[in-house]
């Protein structure tokens, strides 16, 4: 109590600044900043949506109707990197900015000016991205992945790496600084065995970005030289290597991809024992699980090269070891399921976007397992069934996690209750559409669809069209998001309270709701049984 | 009923030369080694749905029994050693069964010795060069050609062309992307070594009947072997993005007998030879070609016989 009034008090004195331009484009405040990252990302979610819908319309059905080949590489490539770098990265650093400070007790971020910049770098990169669209010879269309020698023949290539230089660094400047939070910013009695999984996850996260992304830029700008002033990296005509390019890719791709679902891991493990009302099952296992993945995720990234013509042995060594790490994943399953076990459960919105998560995410953890399989990855590698996988982990995991994290922890952000019914119409129908999507998908992968082609035999035609009608409808669902958040943040009468959830634990429900510009700024005193994931050292 | 019938039929296992429609399942393919993927796809598949059953079933009855609302209150514990390690171990059980059969089918993959026949495949943007090297031991020369998209397909496929890919055929079968001016021929119940690379961007060759797909890279000669068990006509398509007509570069494989390939080959090298005979004023050589032919015609026949 004496914390609250001591906090009012303060904000009169300082608290946001009124002027447009003061409060956003300079803020050094956690919590303004985690609001410009996830409006970013969500208006990112939108463009490479409709990109996407491009996408999908072009394959309803067979026969090109609306675009020239060429264009629809751009999309899908443009697709991949603004959802990849634009939505869910940029979403699980705007989660991480508004709440690691407020769950582990620190007044704010560790690196407050350094924040501001690794965002305001952002949009820049995008609107150079972006542009490349409107440019003669048209945007990247070479793939997310950027393979040469065919990425060499773009005339877009210099903004492309420009705009990935600049992704990195504001990545690894958003790393640096969660790390530094983390590390030196926790409340005294925080120890770090004690914090919630969702900052662990965060953690271990921040330590893939900063050993990856000096990799991709490396990588790009390898290509940048090859194009542009003559080097040889990657051209068999000059005594390089093409596959050389995928090897550093992918080693800093496919930590990139846990980079996208760790946090996502820290937020289920936040939401179930919230609405299971029963602390997270083996709290120790779960952290170390991540760390796990994460030191797994740097040796296994000649997966996805299983076609290129490895050696009989690395072939061996990488489908073993992406094999392992579906222990340290199931384990996190199990462990999910362990929570909801003898637990007293409801259902809002957020615990259903959490429970949709675990089952769609764990089917793209099968079809993970049976691409780890050689020799069936060679029928599976770069057909339609990738895309089913990689979009069931990434659509149906990462973005399912943040959309569930929006609604857990809006309440908290705006001071008003979303309405519940609104929350479950959305999720219905996401849930429902998704699957509609994606899972036809598979099917198209097994009969011999390959990814990246823009018109397809009339075998395909049927549960293309079958994934162009769950894809629209999946798009338009997200309307009802934008005005669930909308309503929410600017008409909803509801108040929250300041626990929001009846079983929530963990020091972000210790302040007022909405959380006041200042929390913490003298440190809370901690109370083992207040945290979320229960006695550690039962 | 008879939706449960057709779903079956489609997920069934007949050797497919090209894909269906709604088809559900990898295909078994056309060659010895085709049915690895495939038995390695259904078993995982199978371990999957058995595990994701079991995970999915114990949360949903979970959701059932410990719902607030049917007055569930809520537990304390949060561990248990035991079932920890127990759900520790048995996923590591399983592993170590499916590496185990996914290792020896790769290792199989993997030898391309003693192979009988050589082709050398060449990814262009966008469409094959197929030269063959040598067959039953002895060299070929001069058999190559380029191998790409038919012209019906192409007609159709061109964005606003108001033609309908519905009506590209070859008979009874829809061969809309599917179809080349000029197909791979090789002999059946041969084991053929590729060896793929690339003119310019890397592009992947996959014929799905193979069981394999294999990328072909600039500067870089990769090999792999198939030997094919039945003729007929397998499609495949390229599986590396290559660019804007990555769509349209398809692969045609028609497997013959034996016989009908040694003739097939006859006739190649003799329209190959006839025409460098002509400009060749030198006896020595062009007086060789046709010798070569002879023996190569005779050898698949001395085959079949032994």
């Amino acid at each position: 109590m004496s914390y609250a009034a001591t906090h009012d008090q303060h904000d009169d004195h300082h608290g946001a600044p009124k002027g447009f331009f003061q409060r956003w484009c300079m803020s050094t405040n956690h919590k303004d900043i985690g609001t410009l990252y996830l409006v970013f990302a969500l208006t990112m979610f939108f463009i490479g949506g409709s990109f996407a819908m491009l996408i999908r319309a072009e394959l309803f059905k067979p026969g090109l109707q609306l675009m020239e080949p060429y264009f629809f590489n751009q999309l899908t490539t443009m697709h991949a990197l603004v959802m990849i770098f634009g939505a869910i990265m940029p979403a699980f650093v705007g989660l991480g900015n508004w709440m690691i400070p407020l769950m582990v007790g620190a007044p704010d971020m560790a690196l407050p000016r350094m924040n501001n910049l690794s965002f305001w770098i952002l949009p820049f990169a995008f609107i150079l991205l972006l542009s490349t669209l409107f440019l003669p010879g048209g945007g990247p269309s070479g793939g997310w992945t950027m393979y040469p020698p065919l990425s060499l023949q773009s005339d877009s290539l210099a903004y492309v790496v420009f705009a990935i230089h600049l992704m990195g660094i504001s990545s690894i400047m958003g790393a640096i600084n969660i790390i530094a939070t983390i590390l030196n910013m926790r409340a005294p009695g925080m120890d770090l065995l004690k914090m919630p999984v969702f900052v662990w996850s965060w953690l271990i996260t921040a330590f893939l970005l900063i050993a990856v992304m000096p990799v991709l830029a490396g990588a790009v700008t390898m290509l940048l030289t090859d194009k542009y002033f003559g080097t040889n990296f990657f051209n068999p005509g000059g005594g390089g290597d093409p596959v050389l390019y995928q090897h550093i890719f992918w080693f800093f791709g496919h930590p990139e991809v846990y980079i996208m679902i760790l946090p996502a891991f820290g937020i289920i493990s936040e939401i179930v024992p919230t609405f299971a009302r029963k602390p997270i099952f083996g709290y120790k296992a779960m952290v170390f699980a991540i760390a796990c993945i994460a030191f797994l995720s740097f040796i296994v990234w000649a997966h996805h090269m299983f076609a290129v013509g490895l050696p009989l042995g690395a072939e061996i060594f990488f489908m073993y070891a992406t094999m392992l790490i579906s222990v340290p994943t199931g384990v996190k399953v199990f462990n999910w399921v362990a929570t909801m076990w003898g637990g007293s459960m409801t259902f809002e919105t957020p615990m259903l976007f959490a429970i949709a998560f675990i089952i769609l995410f764990t089917i793209g953890g099968f079809s993970g397992l049976m691409l780890a399989l050689v020799p069936a990855d060679f029928q599976y590698h770069d057909t339609y069934f990738v895309v089913a996988h990689f979009h069931y982990v990434l659509v149906t995991g990462a973005l399912f996690a943040i959309i569930g994290a929006a609604y857990y922890w809006l309440p908290k952000w705006t001071g008003n209750m979303y309405s519940e019914f609104w929350g479950k119409v959305h999720f219905w129908n996401s849930v429902i559409w998704v699957n509609v999507l994606f899972f036809p998908q598979h099917f198209l992968g097994l009969a011999g669809m390959p990814r990246r082609i823009p018109d397809y035999n009339v075998a395909f035609a049927n549960f293309n069209m079958i994934s162009s009608i769950g894809g629209f409808l999946f798009g338009a669902t997200q309307l009802i998001f934008i005005g669930v958040l909308i309503h929410c943040v600017f008409f909803s009468k509801k108040k929250a309270t300041d626990r929001v959830w009846e079983g929530a634990k963990g020091l972000e429900w210790t302040v007022p709701s909405p959380a006041p510009h200042h929390t913490f700024e003298v440190p809370p005193v901690i109370h083992d049984d207040e945290l979320a994931h229960g006695h550690v050292n039962d | 009923m008879a939706a449960a019938a057709f779903a079956l039929a489609s997920f069934g296992s007949v050797a497919l030369a090209a894909p269906g429609p709604w088809q559900l399942n990898m295909e078994r393919g056309a060659s010895t080694w085709s049915p690895v993927p495939y038995h390695l796809n259904n078993i995982s598949l199978a371990v999957c749905t058995v595990i994701g059953v079991l995970v999915f079933g114990a949360m949903f009855i979970a959701m059932f029994r410990f719902r607030k609302s049917r007055g569930a209150v809520a537990e304390k514990w949060s561990h248990n050693t035991m079932v920890e390690v127990v759900w520790t171990t048995i996923p590591v059980l399983i592993l170590i069964t499916l590496a185990y059969l996914a290792t020896g089918g790769l290792t199989t993959w993997a030898d391309t010795t003693g192979s009988q026949m050589t082709v050398k495949v060449t990814g262009y943007q966008w469409k094959w060069r197929y030269d063959y090297v040598d067959y039953m031991g002895k060299s070929i020369d001069k058999v190559g050609f380029m191998s790409k998209l038919d012209s019906q397909s192409n007609q159709t496929r061109q964005l606003g062309s108001g033609m309908d890919p519905f009506a590209v055929k070859v008979g009874d079968e829809n061969t809309y992307l599917l179809n080349v001016d000029k197909p791979l021929v090789v002999p059946v119940d041969t084991k053929i070594r590729f060896v793929i690379t690339s003119g310019d961007v890397i592009h992947s060759w996959w014929v799905p009947a193979t069981g394999w797909k294999i990328d072909a890279i600039p500067g870089i000669i990769n090999a792999a072997w198939a030997n094919f068990t039945t003729p007929g006509t397998y499609r495949g398509q390229c599986a590396e993005l290559c660019g804007q007509d990555h769509g349209f570069m398809p692969i045609v494989v028609v497997v013959k007998s034996k016989a009908d390939f040694a003739a097939w080959l006859a006739g190649q090298e003799a329209k190959s030879a006839a025409p460098a005979a002509a400009p060749a004023p030198a006896a020595a050589s062009t007086a060789a070609a046709p010798q070569a032919t002879a023996q190569v015609v005779a050898v698949p026949a001395h085959g079949s016989k032994g």
